[in-house]
């Protein structure tokens, strides 16, 4: 059963809320990656990845993997949305011995296919499980979400140059093109010019589209998995912090919590009562 | 009330007290808000290289800047300075090139980031590496001069700083701090805890607990890990004869090893390493950290304990 767009927008309003409690709560983590991923992540668990909360395990189940691992809590939101884990797990979203370990880890939480926290590593990772599919004459899709800030580093550019030597159509990238990184901007950290003809030149297929636009999400979804032929790329263009305004495109929120008033501010443009 | 300071903060305290010396140069692999490169950065933006996001790049960019006469400091967290250890290895200390690398938020003891930003292994694999100094101090004021001290160093170097705060030891004793001696915090004649870093305040806890059972420990801040002070190591196991050491890094190949290599070879003597046991970190903070990893205060009492138990 495909979820609607009105269903999907409020699937993404629920994890969002539960993005910034995680990270109110802990006092600690990454609010403004996780809030530009989340609906393209809504968008992909609801309708798209095929796999079986009840058997995360599953061999033929496609795989995702959050290369920005430290964009946890919108995994861990949507994991929980999934009955992955329970929306209890959230609660122990950095603490001692808890599901929700600051970076997604597959040791520790169910439906997490790679422990993830080094940045550049999970498109190599990916290309693996994608081998993998290939040689087991699997149907089953590979998805790698990167981080904008991500792509500098330079291994990435090493599994995106091998992935199209073994021309794995089965690979699919989601790049989360939110502009900034950890200190700052990217334009001031480190320009990278024209990311969608980078891809290109490397041989991928490539769609642009605004990753806050279920509709274009669910177009850009539907190209990657379309796609057999080619590795593919979506280059969605989000806004770091999404959905709470003094986050949205503010560098401070990369890796920053809220305090108390600003949690409250959260939670009501978010739509929640806080009780 | 003691100070408590981060040793992070001294590093970027340090690199602006260099700033006057021209062929300094900073580079950057987008953790300067998090390792304080940032206030160079703010202060000298054309003295500063950012390498985006891209740790290998950044070590060979300084490999070239110090073969053409700057005296580069780069920095990023501890456990992706290993990312980029072979260029490390092949590119600076082979060449022997005085390239300074700084790795922040080292050890267990960084907390809820979880185990993939918990480099237990740092010192461990830059001391393999022929030239290269390995620093890991246990206050801002300790790292702040000790940075300053590698300016004169013609050779490449390792300083792990640490995230958090911890007890400020050295106000006001700058000139106890040089590279490759070793600092007697506290005598004792029972039984000496070599230390570094953040496990430094843990082992002056540890001591003091001794104290009240009559136990005199020294406490020895052994904050440059290589070239290891043995002069200090052996004098200690003369007048101690029961050593222990403890390190927020695995058991294996740091602070504690390089002791057991030199006591091996040299004057054997009971010694009990206290050290992250060979497994991975997890999500907790800071405190609760060395407690799960059994390295905090209590840990190295008893380790100095069975030290003393095993002297003939
Ligand atoms: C190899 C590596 N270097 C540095 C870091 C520290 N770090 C964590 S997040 C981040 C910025 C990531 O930016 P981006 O990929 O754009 O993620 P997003 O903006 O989506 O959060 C950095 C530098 C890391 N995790 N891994």
């Amino acid at each position: 059963m495909t979820m609607s767009i009105d269903e999907l927008e409020e699937l993404a309003r629920r994890c969002r809320v539960e993005i910034v409690k995680m990270v109110y709560r802990a006092q600690a983590g990454h609010p403004g990656g996780s809030l530009s991923e989340i609906d393209l992540l809504c968008a992909l668990y609801g309708n798209y990845l095929r796999v079986k909360p009840d058997d995360p395990e599953w061999d033929d189940r496609d795989r995702f993997i959050l290369s920005k691992g430290h964009a946890s809590p919108g995994m861990y939101a949507i994991l929980a949305e999934m009955n992955f884990i329970s929306s209890q797990d959230l609660e122990s979203y950095r603490v001692l011995g808890g599901v929700c370990q600051g970076h997604v880890d597959s040791k520790w939480c169910p439906g997490v296919d790679f422990s993830a926290g080094s940045l550049g590593m999970g498109l190599s990772f990916g290309m693996g499980c994608a081998v993998a599919g290939r040689l087991s004459n699997s149907n089953r899709n590979v998805f790698v979400m990167l981080g904008d800030g991500e792509i500098q580093e330079g291994s990435v550019w090493e599994a995106a140059m091998a992935a199209k030597h073994h021309e794995l159509g089965n690979l699919k990238v989601i790049l989360d093109c939110n502009r900034i990184q950890n200190d700052d901007f990217c334009e001031t950290q480190m320009r990278m010019f024209d990311i969608p003809a980078k891809w290109r030149s490397f041989g991928w297929d490539v769609k642009e589209i605004d990753g806050h636009n279920m509709e274009q999400i669910t177009e850009g979804l539907d190209f990657l998995v379309q796609n057999k032929a080619n590795p593919s790329v979506l280059i969605a263009h989000t806004i770091k912090g999404k959905g709470v305004s003094y986050m949205e495109d503010n560098p401070a929120f990369h890796g920053a919590a809220p305090n108390d008033e600003q949690y409250s501010v959260a939670m009501s443009e978010l739509g929640e009562v806080v009780s | 009330m003691t100070r408590m300071a981060a040793t992070r903060d001294g590093y970027g305290q340090a690199l602006l007290d260099m700033a006057s010396n021209e062929k300094v140069v900073v580079l950057e692999a987008d953790l300067g808000k998090s390792t304080k490169s940032l206030h160079f950065r703010k202060a000298y933006p054309e003295r500063t290289v950012s390498c985006g996001i891209g740790e290998q790049n950044m070590m060979l960019t300084a490999a070239g800047l110090a073969a053409s006469g700057y005296i580069p400091f780069a920095s990023t967290f501890a456990i992706f300075t290993e990312r980029a250890f072979e260029q490390m290895r092949n590119g600076i200390a082979r060449p022997n090139l005085p390239v300074h690398l700084c790795g922040s938020h080292g050890g267990t003891h960084t907390g809820t980031d979880g185990s993939s930003a918990q480099s237990i292994e740092d010192l461990a694999i830059f001391r393999t590496l022929p030239n290269v100094v390995v620093l890991h101090p246990c206050d801002d004021v300790s790292t702040r001069v000790l940075t300053n001290q590698l300016i004169e160093l013609n050779q490449p170097s390792y300083t792990r700083t640490a995230r958090n705060k911890t007890p400020v030891f050295y106000d006001g004793r700058e000139n106890e701090v040089t590279i490759g001696k070793g600092v007697v915090l506290n005598t004792g004649s029972d039984v000496a805890i070599i230390a570094c870093g953040v496990m430094v305040s843990e082992a002056m806890k540890a001591a003091e607990s001794l104290a009240t059972k009559g136990i005199n420990a020294a406490v020895v801040d052994m904050h440059t890990i290589k070239p290891l002070d043995t002069e200090l190591i052996d004098k200690l196991a003369r007048d101690c004869g029961a050593l222990v050491t403890a390190e927020d890094h695995n058991i294996i190949g740091g602070l504690g090893g390089s002791v057991a290599e030199f006591l091996s070879s040299n004057i054997p003597t009971p010694l009990e390493r206290v050290g992250v046991k060979d497994r991975f970190g997890e999500s907790g903070q800071a405190a609760e950290m060395l407690d799960l990893m059994e390295i905090s205060a209590p840990f190295i009492a008893l380790a100095a304990e069975r030290a003393i138990n095993r002297k003939q």
